[in-house]
């Protein structure tokens, strides 16, 4: 997978959570096995079940004994959430901290925003 | 996590030449492990203690709970697959899957056919007449058909076209996954096989490099470039393996052992780049090979990420 995104198994996570977000996975449907997900990116099935453990210790799936791990309600909700207030850290630090290099004023960044984004 | 094998302190010598030294390690069972070196390093000779091939020198060598070595208990439990693996001058490929059919208790012959097919192997042509690359699909077919509860392949892909080897790695894992087993793959093609390893051992001229899991390699192994100074500051603190320059610019690779290393260098203003295992350990290999080690280099830094 991505050398440069961090851990696989985060990747792993992280494409699921994608996958949730945008309606893809619905909750109550079931999530892919280790394995499917092992042989699909092409990495050991142990690094995949990490990734679905992840996503179970955060509350996003949920194991049914014998059957396989579920979409929790409530989890597009939670990773909305929790993605929303991930939104400063990871896209407007590395903004600013551009801005600041090359000489861009706060005043300067909204107004680009306003143009780009056609909302005031 | 229980273990399929475990070395204690081998060592490996032939006449004028020792091969491995005081070399511990343990194989976890159902782990796809890449064994990983340069050539001479003693992979093969590992292997072969591992398979009852040969007696060490010095040290235990412990398989499925016992000596492998004359050994029928361990060894009809494993399946060695050598490099440029030979076969009776008049065996056809067929009767090499016959003769592994009955050396095999854990044989599957339905998954043999499958494999013979996806590498378009013909069944009635001698071996000594396949070219190279089909000579080691042959092995591949038989490694994996063995479902040997300890499958060990060195440097399985001799000749291999990039996709054959593909189907070897797909085939491998869909297996794997399916009847996990204790794996141990050589290999110099690092990167294609990284993603599939679970553990990672490397091994130079005969010691012990490196030992750990792969996803830890890969969360504590990191290149950072930015201005010399601010790159020295940030190397201080962890061992650097490498490290060049250009025009005021410094690009180092970094072994680190906190969490926090990823954040500190962003901090500094350095650009951080996680670091593949292939270039780990190259890096590794070469800081290894070079006479005059860095301060911040010592052996148990390098180890680090031990089990």
């Amino acid at each position: 997978m991505n050398e440069d995104a961090g851990p696989i198994f985060r990747q792993v996570a992280t494409q699921l959570e994608d996958a949730i977000v945008d309606g893809s996975l619905a909750e109550e449907s079931q999530a892919p096995s280790s394995n499917e997900l092992a042989a699909f990116h092409r990495i050991n099935p142990a690094t995949a079940a990490k990734g679905l453990n992840q996503l179970v210790a955060d509350g996003v799936l949920y194991k049914r004994r014998g059957v396989g791990m579920f979409v929790a309600t409530g989890a597009r909700e939670q990773l909305l959430k929790r993605r929303r207030s991930e939104f400063a850290e990871q896209y407007l630090t590395p903004l600013l901290a551009e801005a600041d290099k090359v000489g861009i004023s706060i005043a300067e960044i909204v107004q680009l925003l306003r143009e780009r984004g056609g909302r005031s | 996590m229980t273990a399929a094998a475990t070395l204690l302190g081998v060592t490996m010598r032939f006449r004028g030449h020792t091969a491995l030294t005081d070399v511990s390690t343990t194989l976890q069972a159902d782990t796809i492990t890449g064994l990983l070196g340069r050539n001479g390093a003693g992979k093969t000779t590992l292997m072969q203690l591992l398979t009852g091939h040969r007696v060490p020198t010095a040290g235990q060598v412990t398989v499925l709970g016992a000596a492998p070595y004359e050994n029928d208990g361990v060894l009809s439990r494993m399946c060695f697959i050598k490099e440029g693996q030979r076969y009776p001058d008049h065996f056809r490929v067929c009767d090499a899957v016959s003769a592994a059919a009955h050396l095999y208790p854990n044989w599957d012959q339905p998954l043999a056919d499958q494999l013979l097919t996806d590498f378009d192997l013909p069944g009635r042509r001698p071996i000594k007449k396949l070219s190279r690359g089909m000579n080691s699909a042959v092995g591949i077919v038989l490694g994996l058909a063995s479902r040997a509860p300890v499958t060990l392949f060195d440097e399985p892909y001799l000749g291999l076209d990039a996709v054959a080897r593909q189907l070897f790695y797909d085939r491998l894992l869909a297996d794997y996954a399916e009847h996990p087993r204790t794996i141990l793959l050589s290999t110099h093609l690092i990167e294609e096989i990284s993603d599939l390893l679970e553990h990672v051992l490397l091994i130079d001229r005969g010691r012990v490099l490196l030992d750990a899991d792969a996803e830890t390699l890969r969360s504590t192994a990191l290149t950072v470039t930015g201005p010399a100074a601010q790159v020295a500051t940030f190397g201080a603190g962890h061992a650097v393996l490498h490290q060049e320059s250009m025009a005021g610019q410094t690009r180092a690779i970094v072994r680190t052992a906190t969490a926090t290393a990823r954040q500190e260098a962003t901090t500094l203003g350095l650009a951080v780049e996680q670091t593949s295992i292939q270039r780990l350990v190259v890096a590794m290999s070469l800081a290894a090979a070079q006479p005059a080690t860095p301060s911040t280099l010592d052996r148990a830094t390098l180890q680090g990420a031990h089990r």
